[in-house]
């Protein structure tokens, strides 16, 4: 399956601040082609940082680290740069655009992203009808203005469909559960893993909670705590911590347990 | 510095920034005078009560002072000895395009005029500096009994119409610069639209100024008899200069019982034209005005689309939007007087600033104390895109009838950094993702237009914020 060993991402030792306070002090991560992972941690330790830095974020500054994407350094990208490289990032809070139509953008989108081609014809017409029928999102969706008056479900639901549109090589989801009832969690899980199972992509899944991991079945979990990684381990480690709590994981860690 | 080169290097992104050589067959000395006014009057053949107006309004004119509102600094540099009055760059109205002057038509075909009367339009004039240089109108309209010609044809051949209501929505003594253009008046339109006729695709204006320093007065009349309904569309280009022109209309609209007018307007002056336009609408019972207003160029614009609500029932809808680049000012607004019962209003204004320039909000919304139940809405909502721009809003509103119901809304936003961020993730560079937000702050107006008009509008913003970034 995997054609050669570079990883879809790899981060080494990213140090990040903003406005002179550090948040991520020291960020190692690997996520090899075809992978699913999972970062845990409680608000504030940091896991939104490392989502938006992905991307790009203008707002951050790296001090230290790099980061790749299947071996091709993100450093001097901007976010449009690195989304049509194939990032791509599922908003926590997507951000409403009030007069911009969700069909037009869509379009606008996977034009820039994926070429003109894929944005004509009848071609992306199926994909985005078949797309928003597994999505459960009805058709007068497309004549809305962008998350404009969207409930929490639909925004998550509509990264999702731009997600699916997109098919990027690495999604990373910021807490696309919350906001979304059981139903919503297995459809977005089925979304995800159609983006990366058997596939060459990866997907990084921010959480706080290990409900829709036993979805998507991630292949490691990172447990994130003040701006580090703290521990990683397979997908036990997610239920590890559903039934224990964090104070308990960060005992456990400063005892110096190996959750391998 | 030749004529050419300047102009190319003041042209930058403006796209309608062109200007021809000057081919005039009869051209007048810079400056106004009682004269000049006569002389206009004289050149035309007009009958003397038409003549007798203009003196009166020249000597209103030259009384009235400068108003003390809007951008009274910029006002105050317009030198109305350095503006050309009168310019006739045609002998005649061409009803084919084939009898206007190469030229002429070159920057007709260049602006895409005969190619949009084609696939969707019912008549088009083109104004051309002082005089319209072409007109048609389609046949099946024509056989209906509707009128559409440049004014000076209007009152030749409907010399009892255009007495009857020139000057009866706006008459010359309403303010400085609709004296001015009743003084010196020449092109714009005249429409009649007989009782119950509807004219289902827009009529069009297209008014060019080519020569610099120029003044252009055109004068509409827009007449929609009892249950009858009109889509008249006005565009705007100039070319740059670095010296200035003046455009000072005068647009006054009669909907009678029943009668839709709808009037919208893409202003695309170039960044030296002065345009200080007055606009008015009287909508008796029943009746439907709507001003569709978008201002993008010009370096002042004061214009504040009216509509007086004469007759029960009657409605007004005023959707505008400006946007104020480096340099401009766009002082845009509306007003609305509820004189009788039952009738609505709608306003809606959009505004962006960008670059330094300075977008004003100024309304003005009256319900007389015999007017019951009215209602009245107003929305305004302005974005600003950088530290150096500004915007303000200047909102009146008198109620003289507890009955009314009124409602205003006020919002002054700026462009997220987060909403950026959340387009340029999907793939969209700065430029483009600023582009999406301000097209799609300006969607509720710019879905109004004919569509050919949207897609414009839509480029020409794109284009306004890719000149700004990187």
């Amino acid at each position: 399956m995997v054609s050669d060993n570079k990883p879809i991402l790899e981060v080494k030792g990213l140090k990040v601040g903003i406005e002179g306070t550090p948040i991520l002090k020291g960020i190692d991560l690997m996520i090899p082609k075809g992978e699913i992972h999972a970062i845990m941690g409680r608000n504030g330790s940091g896991k939104t940082t490392t989502a938006n830095v992905i991307m790009g974020h203008p707002a951050y500054e790296i001090e230290e680290g790099e980061m790749f994407l299947d071996g091709e350094s993100l450093d001097d990208m901007e976010p449009w740069e690195r989304s049509r490289e194939g990032v791509f990032l599922s908003f926590q809070y997507p951000q409403s655009i009030p007069g911009l139509q969700v069909g037009n953008f869509l379009r606008k989108s996977v034009s820039s992203v994926r070429g003109e081609e894929a944005a004509r014809g009848s071609e992306f017409r199926e994909k985005l009808t078949s797309a928003m029928e597994e999505l459960d999102i009805p058709k007068s969706f497309l004549s809305r203005y962008v998350n404009d008056g969207f409930s929490g479900g639909e925004k998550k639901r509509f990264e999702i469909l731009q997600l699916m549109l997109l098919q990027p090589r690495l999604a990373v989801l910021d807490e696309t559960d919350s906001g979304l009832d059981i139903d919503g969690i297995r459809t977005v899980s089925k979304g995800i893993n159609s983006v990366v199972r058997g596939t060459e992509n990866g997907a990084l899944i921010i959480t706080h909670y290990s409900r829709i991991l036993e979805h998507v079945n991630p292949d490691r979990v990172h447990i994130m705590i003040g701006g580090k990684i703290v521990a990683s381990g397979g997908p036990s480690l997610a239920n590890l911590l559903e039934d224990n709590g964090y104070d308990w994981l960060e005992e456990q860690v400063e005892k110096g347990v190996d959750f391998e | 510095m030749s004529d050419d080169s300047e102009a190319r290097e003041a042209v930058g992104d403006y796209k309608a920034g062109w200007h021809d050589p000057e081919n005039a067959t009869i051209r007048f000395d810079f400056g106004l005078s009682e004269k000049v006014v006569r002389d206009i009057s004289e050149l035309k053949q007009e009958p003397e009560w038409m003549t007798d107006i203009r003196v009166k309004a020249y000597r209103h004119f030259i009384e009235r002072p400068m108003p003390t509102w809007g951008n009274t600094e910029e006002l105050m540099e317009i030198d109305f000895d350095k503006v050309c009055y009168f310019l006739r760059s045609s002998d005649e109205t061409g009803s084919s395009w084939d009898d206007v002057p190469d030229d002429i038509r070159n920057t007709f075909d260049r602006l895409g005029i005969p190619e949009a009367e084609q696939k969707w339009l019912s008549g088009v004039t083109a104004q051309y500096e002082s005089e319209t240089v072409y007109h048609s109108i389609r046949e099946d309209l024509e056989k209906q009994g509707v009128i559409f010609l440049d004014m000076d044809s209007g009152l030749k051949e409907h010399e009892d119409i255009v007495k009857k209501y020139f000057g009866s929505v706006i008459p010359y003594s309403d303010n400085k610069f609709s004296a001015l253009n009743t003084a010196v008046w020449s092109g714009g339109s005249f429409i009649y639209v007989p009782k119950g006729v509807h004219v289902e695709m827009p009529v069009q204006a297209y008014f060019r100024i080519n020569a610099k320093n120029m003044g252009q007065f055109e004068r509409t009349l827009i007449i929609a008899d009892e249950g009858s309904s009109i889509h008249y569309v006005e565009g705007c280009t100039a070319p740059t200069y670095s010296t200035d022109s003046l455009h000072s209309a005068v647009v006054e609209l009669l909907a009678l019982p029943g009668a839709h007018i709808r009037y919208t307007t893409v202003q695309n002056w170039s960044n030296n034209v002065y345009n200080l336009v007055t606009k008015r609408g009287v909508a008796h019972e029943n009746a439907k005005i709507e001003w569709v207003d978008g201002n993008i160029g010009s370096k002042l614009t004061m214009k504040y689309p009216a509509v007086i609500l004469k007759g029960e029932g009657a409605h007004a809808e005023v959707i505008s939007v400006a946007y104020a680049g480096n340099g401009q000012h766009q002082d845009a607004g509306a007003k609305v007087h509820h004189m009788a019962s039952n009738t609505t209003s709608n306003i809606l204004s959009k505004s962006i600033s960008k670059d330094g320039g300075r977008g004003s909000y100024r309304g003005m919304a009256k319900i007389m104390p015999k007017a019951e139940n009215c209602r009245l809405n107003i929305v305004c909502d302005a974005l600003i895109l950088d530290e150096e721009s500004r915007q303000d809003t200047y909102p009146t509103m008198e109620v003289g009838n507890p009955t009314a119901h009124c409602e205003h809304e006020a919002s002054v936003s700026k462009v997220g950094d987060e909403q950026l961020f959340y387009l340029m993730s999907r793939g969209h560079t700065e430029a483009e993702a600023l582009g999406m937000i301000v097209n799609g702050f300006f969607e509720p107006f710019t879905r109004e237009l004919p569509m050919e008009y949207a897609v414009e509008l839509n480029k020409l913003m794109s284009l306004e914020m890719e000149g700004s970034i990187g």
